[in-house]
């Protein structure tokens, strides 16, 4: 038997990779991926509760949906950020993109 | 409400209305042609006075001096607090409208003929335009505020004429002592103003006065209160210690000395006393200084007078001591004495006032030894001037003795004999020193073969006034039915006014004496004036220096006050400067040591960011873990 605690591990370790991912990678692309492990650790979340505590209502499922329309159309933005960048430094090196500071 | 009461009301409004159009109209159309300007503001003055005679009219039909008519017109409303633009018009309302309108239209007239040639005619007109509209505001207000607003308006447009001749160092000089001076007495009116409403919760003159009746106010509060609207007359009306701006004011074209600085802006003072006479006349204490004010002025500028080498200044501190007989005759409950002596005292002050502007237009010097036998060259000047300095001397039967000779019998009256001989004292003075003037000015040699004299345009004004300075002391007759007296008192029972002969003569002879004496001096020469200046030795250079007032406030400003200043700003400098410097400085330094860690890596922000959000989760279970909830927990 699935119970809600697992459904919340699952999202927990998925998390847990996601936020690894983005502090650790050197990929600009690597990151982009990590974050939308993040969402979706979120969306099973939604789902999950949904699923277990108010099975009548479908606001849970309704907001994942809303979740990855969203988390594409932030996934266009980021590899096209990355893209402009590549063409101006010729690298996609997270650590080389160091312009950010005083 | 009936008829008569909306013609009035109605009237009430439009008098101080019509000179505000003309300064419209002047200013934004018609500056550049000089006649219309004059006529367009002549004419609004005309009609104003017109009107003022039929309110007159309608208050002298109602035979009941109590009787007022007030209205007010919403303006702004603040929660339940309203602030309105009303009028009040009462018996004291109307012959204040009529010594205003009247010396203002002669001034106006004879302002042609003065200004002429002048680059800033239209601007001088649209200027006395606008005082006029503010004056009148002043006598028909019907509350504090708005007083207080034509208080400063007054104010102001008596800045811009002593100034008008800018480009004078002395005239621009004078309008900003004009402006600084008058402010210390406003900043006290303004307390007082704001102290009574902020315990009555209103501006209107009425309310306040039966929140007073009602004895809500502390008897020792209630003095200073009144005190310090008493500083406002003070600063407007030129009392001591604020009279040094009025002298420096004749600056200004003579008109202007002649309606602002003589007849109306510096009656206001007195005007606006006699107004709240019912809310002064609750504190016997202030009333009591306010006489000794008013009679230290009178006697104190009347002895610089005596020595005084400008026309217009001896005329100024004559003013100054007329303001202060005034006073004088407000501080001893002489209510009546006192308005009535302003309405004489307007038609025969704005008479020499003008009397001296023809001499000036003529001359072309303000100093009375480089003129001389002018009575030959300038015949109407000369008699009207002569006619007005035995009104204002007080000779009977002119205008100046009625009411003089009232305010004497009421300061008699009152028992106080040092201000009674003060006054009387005053009173040979004033004689003195006013045909010193003329006998200098217009009898023995001639000494200016070119002076001539005034156009008609000028002379006509001077004619008119002075013939007013002769039959306007009539309404006072003591004893009659009809006086000015039973229509200004407001008090319970009729105010009876009985002639005290005795004060009556002994006032002539004291004024006839003076006469002579400046005839003996200046006249006939018969006494040297060096031999007096040496018999009187130290007075004659105190007097001459005008008490050295100007030197002692000059001292007090630049050793004393300048002083203080030295402090603040060393204080301000180092201290309030340095704190907020320090908060700065602080900063930087912060920010300069943070920035290192910021170091453009977006990983590494990520980072912090986590780690503080790790860090707030920690805190929250440590010290509240209820609030764990928020993130799920039980």
């Amino acid at each position: 038997m699935i119970t809600l605690g697992h459904y919340i591990v699952l999202s927990v370790l998925l998390f847990g990779i996601g936020v690894f991912g983005i502090l650790t990678r050197r990929n600009a692309i690597g990151i982009l991926m990590s974050l939308e492990l993040i969402f979706n650790a979120v969306n099973i979340n939604m789902v999950a509760f949904s699923k277990f505590l108010t099975p009548d209502l479908v606001y849970g499922e309704l907001f994942a949906i809303f979740i990855i329309a969203v988390a594409a159309a932030e996934s266009v933005l980021g590899l096209a950020i990355i893209l402009a960048i590549y063409r101006k430094k010729q690298t996609v090196n997270a650590d080389e993109m160091n312009i950010m500071k005083y | 409400m009936e008829v008569g009461d909306l013609n009035i009301i109605l009237l009430g409004y439009l008098i101080p209305f019509l000179p505000l159009l003309a300064f419209i109209i002047i200013v934004s159309m018609t500056k550049k042609f000089r006649l219309t300007s004059a006529i367009i503001s002549i004419s609004a003055i005309f009609i104003s006075f017109l009107l003022s005679l039929i309110l007159l009219y309608f208050r002298l039909k109602d035979t009941n001096a109590h009787n007022f008519i007030e209205y007010n017109l919403p303006w702004l409303s603040l929660g339940n607090f309203n602030l309105n633009v009303g009028i009040l018009i009462n018996n004291l309302t109307a012959i204040m409208l009529i010594v205003v309108t009247t010396v203002s239209l002669l001034v106006q007239i004879y302002s042609i003929g003065y200004m002429h040639g002048d680059d800033g005619f239209s601007r001088f007109f649209a200027f006395i335009s606008l005082f006029s509209f503010s004056m009148l505001g002043i006598v028909v207000s019907n509350n504090l505020l708005q007083l207080y607003i034509f208080w400063e308006l007054v104010g102001l447009c008596s800045y811009l004429l002593i100034g008008f001749w800018y480009h004078k160092p002395e005239a621009s000089d004078a309008a900003k002592k004009a402006f600084v001076v008058t402010r210390f007495g406003d900043f006290g009116f303004l307390l007082g103003i704001l102290i009574l409403t902020y315990n009555a919760g209103t501006f209107n003159f009425i309310e306040i006065e039966h929140y007073l009746k009602a004895g809500n106010m502390d008897a020792g509060l209630l003095t200073i209160v009144i005190l310090l609207l008493f500083c406002g007359a003070v600063g407007k009306s030129g009392q001591f210690p604020l009279h040094v701006w009025l002298p420096d004011a004749m600056e200004g074209p003579t008109p202007v000395s002649a309606l602002i600085h003589a007849a109306t802006m510096v009656a206001a003072g007195v005007f606006m006393v006699a107004r709240l006479f019912d809310i002064f006349s609750l504190s016997s204490d202030a009333l009591k200084i306010i006489a000794y004010i008013g009679g230290f002025t009178a006697i104190f500028s009347a002895t610089i007078a005596l020595t005084q080498d400008d026309i217009k200044r001896v005329l100024a501190y004559s003013t100054l001591s007329q303001l202060g007989y005034m006073m004088l005759a407000l501080g001893v409950s002489g209510y009546t004495a006192g308005m009535f002596h302003l309405y004489t005292h307007a038609f025969f002050k704005a008479l020499l006032f003008l009397c001296a502007g023809s001499v000036i237009h003529a001359m072309h010097t303000n100093n009375i030894w480089e003129m001389g036998g002018l009575h030959k060259k300038m015949p109407i000047t000369s008699i009207t001037f002569l006619i007005a300095a035995f009104a204002i001397s007080g000779i009977f039967p002119l205008s100046g003795f009625w009411s003089k000779d009232e305010i004497l019998v009421n300061v008699y009256e009152s028992g106080n004999k040092i201000l009674y001989y003060a006054a009387v004292i005053t009173a040979f003075l004033t004689a003195f020193y006013m045909f010193r003037l003329y006998f200098v000015t217009f009898t023995g040699n001639l000494k200016d073969e070119h002076a001539h004299e005034s156009p008609a345009v000028m002379t006509v004004p001077l004619i008119l006034l002075a013939l007013l300075s002769i039959i306007s002391g009539f309404v006072g007759i003591p004893g009659t039915e009809k006086s000015i007296y039973n229509f200004l008192y407001t008090g319970e029972h009729p105010h009876e006014v009985a002639m005290n002969l005795k004060i009556a003569i002994s006032s002539n002879i004291v004024a006839l004496s003076g006469i002579l004496f400046a005839f003996l001096i200046y006249g006939l020469k018969l006494i040297k004036a060096e031999t007096m200046k040496k018999i009187t030795g130290p007075f004659y250079v105190i007097s001459k220096n005008k008490y050295f007032i100007d030197e002692i406030y000059l001292f007090l400003i630049r050793k004393i006050f300048f002083a203080i200043t030295e402090f603040v700003k060393w204080f301000d400098r180092h201290i309030v400067d340095g704190a907020v410097n320090l908060v700065a400085f602080l900063c930087r330094w912060a920010g300069a040591k943070l920035r290192l860690t910021i170091n453009g890596n977006v990983q590494s922000y990520a980072l912090i960011i986590f780690s503080g959000m790790i860090l707030i989760i920690a805190v929250f279970a440590i010290y509240n873990p209820e609030a764990l909830r928020i993130f799920g927990g039980r």
